[in-house]
């Protein structure tokens, strides 16, 4: 398996991360393809603020670096909130480059990812916004809690992965996200999906921690409900 | 513990938030209450199977495009 920060740029921070990747990995070479992944994703977060002093001071490379280390997933995030791929794209692209340009304003008391993460999901909301008004209402409170208790409920039997296939999987799994609302989605897809802690996701959206947790307790089980609905409708192959 | 509390309680309990007491108390529930039990389980398919049927591939048009745009302003601030 390739370390992705090895194969990206020219600047320090491929070769930094690769000198850590080797040394590390050189001292356990039975880890499993995942605690590689984890492993490298650690190593990104070691090297991450040496990446962001650089971009800080100028370093043009360093600041590429950070893009190329970051762009599949800040994609993926404007793709589920926006549910549109040009919204996505231009809202990523925006979000690196409200990141390059207010690089001096950032703290660095947090995650440089945390913070790309917030201005991607702010990008992403107000063109979702711009195209449903009506649909989002991110600073409001959540109203109701009556549909929170499931009404029926049925064991699914073989799990969702052993009865389709990936691709068909994927189809309605993407079915089932699009009908979420963006204020459920968006908090699912950072909490679950991006992995930002509950204290992250509230700083990326600018609501606070009950907030985040009220919503992605009523985001799993949407999901779960829509999920078993699907699931009931759509007899396998 | 009912199932209203419980309900309540489960996206706490996945991520291992709850204190001791209560913990113990929703799995006491979840003992007795093959509903609560069984929505607990498919929360936690839910969850497992979002994350990990996710791909993270930018098409390689939106990343020409992308960098593209990065290196005119990088270039300008020059």
């Amino acid at each position: 398996m390739q370390c992705a920060t090895l194969n990206v740029g020219t600047g320090f921070g491929p070769i930094y991360s690769a000198a850590l990747s080797t040394r590390l990995l050189a001292k356990n070479p039975k880890l499993s393809a995942s605690s590689q992944n984890r492993l490298q994703s650690k190593i990104a977060r070691e090297d991450e603020p040496l990446l962001v002093k650089a971009a800080k001071s100028g370093d043009a490379t360093a600041f590429e670096e950070l893009v190329n280390r970051y762009e599949s997933k800040i994609f993926r995030l404007t793709m589920n909130i926006t549910r549109n791929r040009e919204d996505a794209e231009d809202s990523m692209q925006d979000a690196f480059m409200k990141a390059y340009s207010h690089l001096d304003t950032f703290q660095e008391d947090s995650r440089f990812y945390t913070w790309l993460v917030r201005i991607a999901a702010n990008e992403a909301l107000m063109r979702l916004r711009k195209r449903r008004p009506n649909q989002v209402s991110l600073d409001e409170p959540v109203q109701g809690e009556d549909d929170l208790i499931p009404r029926e409920v049925e064991d699914w039997g073989p799990s969702p992965e052993q009865r389709y296939a990936q691709s068909e999987l994927h189809e309605i799994l993407d079915q089932v996200i699009d009908s979420l609302d963006p204020d459920f989605r968006t908090v699912f897809v950072l909490r679950d999906i991006e992995e930002l802690s509950t204290e992250e996701t509230a700083q990326a959206m600018g609501i606070s921690v009950p907030a985040v947790k009220s919503r992605l307790l009523r985001a799993r089980l949407k999901l779960r409900t829509k999920l078993d609905r699907f699931l009931r409708d759509r007899k396998p192959n | 513990m009912n199932c209203t509390n419980a309900i309540h309680e489960i996206s706490n309990y996945i991520d291992g938030e709850l204190e001791a007491s209560v913990r113990i108390q929703l799995e006491e529930h979840f003992r007795e209450c093959e509903g609560c039990a069984t929505i607990v389980r498919q929360t936690e398919i839910t969850i497992r199977i979002f994350s990990t049927h996710q791909t993270a591939d930018m098409p390689k048009d939106i990343r020409s495009r992308l960098h593209e745009k990065l290196k005119q302003k990088l270039h300008k601030s020059k």
